[in-house]
């Protein structure tokens, strides 16, 4: 064999070898999904989602969870996203480079890597037991907001960074101040990518279990919250309950729920996928 | 209100001849001596060109007119620019009113994503100026004034994006005069254009120093001889010459001058 072959062979090899650890992640994926699919698609109608719990499998539904999850969401956002887009701007606009905001960088980076679990033991002491909130919608989305901050932060200075300079530039030399600049071109200009880290987060944040359990957020709640302080389920609690029973009916409502839960987050990603190309467009 | 008080947003000040001078300039990044001392007085209504080979200085130097060297990490000012007799960087001066009295433009034509109209009526909108009529007047008079508005009168709410690079910079320009200078930095301007579009805004140029002065950053030895009235030659971070352009270009005084404008280096 001579050299050319041999490097010919080689690639070769390796192209299959990447194309079977590609294809693994989603061949997994696909199957778990198919399952489910098989298992839970039979159990969705209108009522599943408008049902309230119930001890019989076949009449419970996902109404308070689903709604648990909505409220969970609106709040996590209202409180996350004004913190991390200002802690953002002012860290890549304002700080002085230097010690003290190497720190700060370093540490919010640490941030995004606390496992949730230690967020709901924060929560459990900071928001439900000193302030008092209980085990209350506001609690688990002052936790959740917690949870995803880092993530909105470093998305958002990304964003910024990308910015050309030139743009900034030009704004200056037209006598804009700074806060011109920020609100007039960079924050337009990094809408887009701003929006895609915020959905990211959020759509982890919708999926999270482990910080709400802690802080108590019960796996059986009869109806659904109609204000902050009121107790709440979520999506995954309510599935881990369900798939916790020993009742084959309850299997079937998880697989279900699961169904809902995942369709939740592939249009929350689906969402950002397009606007991150929508905006990549507008300055390419 | 009416118009004239709206004009009356763009200090009146702006509109005399103003002389630019510098004293005893050094100016560091960090540890590194970009300017080494520097005295020079531009003359008002004229077209300075700064020549030099890159890294010079010359960028730095002509920077320093609008203070836009203020957000590089580790700049550093000794001496003293002046413009009409006061110092632009006393720490009571509000760097905005003065970036709107000296414009700039740049390299790369740098326009907002935004409309045609909008890009112009940047500056104008920045200083609170609402009015539509008067919005529109100003953009058009802009647009006409860079010989841009036979080009662009169809869609003025066309993304400025999507203009070719030389539309783009007298766009840059026009963007510039808008907000009603009276002096007009341009940091090679010209050279991310075509042949084409560089003799048209070296027209520009030519026809913008009745009105306004004008300092020109330029690589292009013909350019500094077609469009300046004086020309300053810089050498690592020193002015070694500066003289009219006439002068400079046919009889320099110093044999680094007559080098650099003959190509032998740089």
């Amino acid at each position: 064999m001579n050299n050319i072959t041999k490097n010919r062979v080689k690639d070769n090899l390796f192209r299959f070898w990447g194309i079977a650890c590609t294809l693994l992640g989603l061949v997994l994926l696909s199957i778990f999904i198919g399952s489910i699919l098989i298992d839970g698609l039979q159990r969705i109608d209108w009522s599943f989602i408008t049902s309230l719990p119930s001890r019989k499998a076949e009449r419970a539904g996902i109404f308070t969870a689903l709604m648990g999850s909505v409220w969970i969401l609106v709040l996590t956002t209202i409180i996350a996203l004004p913190v991390g887009i200002a802690a953002a701007i002012y860290l890549e606009e304002y700080a002085k480079k230097g010690r003290l905001s190497n720190l700060l960088e370093i540490n919010i980076s640490n941030l995004a890597g606390v496992p949730s679990i230690i967020y709901g033991l924060l929560g459990l002491e900071v928001f439900v037991r000193i302030m008092q909130m209980g085990a209350s919608v506001l609690a688990g989305s002052f936790t959740l907001a917690l949870l995803i901050l880092p993530i909105v932060i470093v998305s958002t200075r990304e964003a910024i960074k990308a910015v050309p300079k030139s743009l900034r530039d030009a704004s200056f030399a037209l006598g804009a101040s700074k806060w011109q600049t920020i609100s007039m071109q960079l924050l337009p200009a990094s809408f887009g990518g701003i929006l895609t880290g915020v959905i990211l987060a959020l759509s982890r944040a919708v999926g999270e279990t482990a910080p709400l359990i802690v802080i108590g957020a019960l796996a059986y709640v009869p109806f659904a919250p109609s204000s902050p302080m009121d107790e709440f389920s979520v999506m995954p609690i309510q599935i881990f309950n369900w798939i916790s029973r020993p009742q084959q009916g309850f299997e079937v409502n998880a697989a279900a729920a699961i169904i809902i839960l995942l369709l939740i987050t592939f249009v929350m990603n689906g969402i950002a996928v397009y606007y991150r190309n929508r905006w990549q467009k507008k300055f390419k | 209100m009416s118009k004239t008080e709206k004009e009356g947003v763009i200090d009146p000040a702006i509109k005399r001849k103003q002389k630019l001078e510098a004293k005893n300039i050094r100016v560091f990044y960090d540890d590194f001596e970009a300017i080494k001392g520097i005295d020079m007085t531009i003359k008002a209504n004229k077209v300075t060109a700064f020549i030099g080979p890159s890294g010079c200085g010359k960028s730095t130097f002509l920077r320093l007119f609008n203070r836009m060297n203020d957000y590089v990490d580790g700049f550093r000012l000794e001496g003293e620019i002046s413009i009409d007799g006061k110092n632009i960087y006393k720490k009571k001066v509000n760097v905005e009113q003065l970036r709107k009295q000296v414009g700039m433009v740049f390299q790369k034509p740098n326009p907002f994503p935004k409309s045609i109209f909008e890009n112009v009526a940047y500056g104008l909108r920045i200083q609170g100026i609402k009015d539509k009529a008067f919005l529109q007047e100003k953009v058009v008079d802009s647009l006409k004034q860079v010989a841009l508005w036979d080009e662009v009168k169809d869609d003025l709410n066309k993304n400025a994006l999507t203009l070719s690079g030389g539309q783009q910079q007298r766009l840059c320009i026009a963007r510039t005069l808008a907000v009603e200078p009276s002096i007009i930095l341009m940091d090679e301007p010209t050279s991310a254009l075509d042949p084409i579009s560089t003799s048209k805004i070296e027209e520009l140029i030519f026809e913008l120093k009745n009105k306004y002065t004008i300092i020109i950053v330029t690589h292009n030895m013909q350019q500094a001889g077609r469009v300046s009235d004086y020309t300053a030659f810089f050498y690592l971070g020193e002015l070694i010459e500066y003289d009219s352009t006439k002068k400079i270009f046919t009889n320099p005084a110093k044999k680094q001058t007559e080098n650099y404008i003959t190509g032998r280096f740089g």
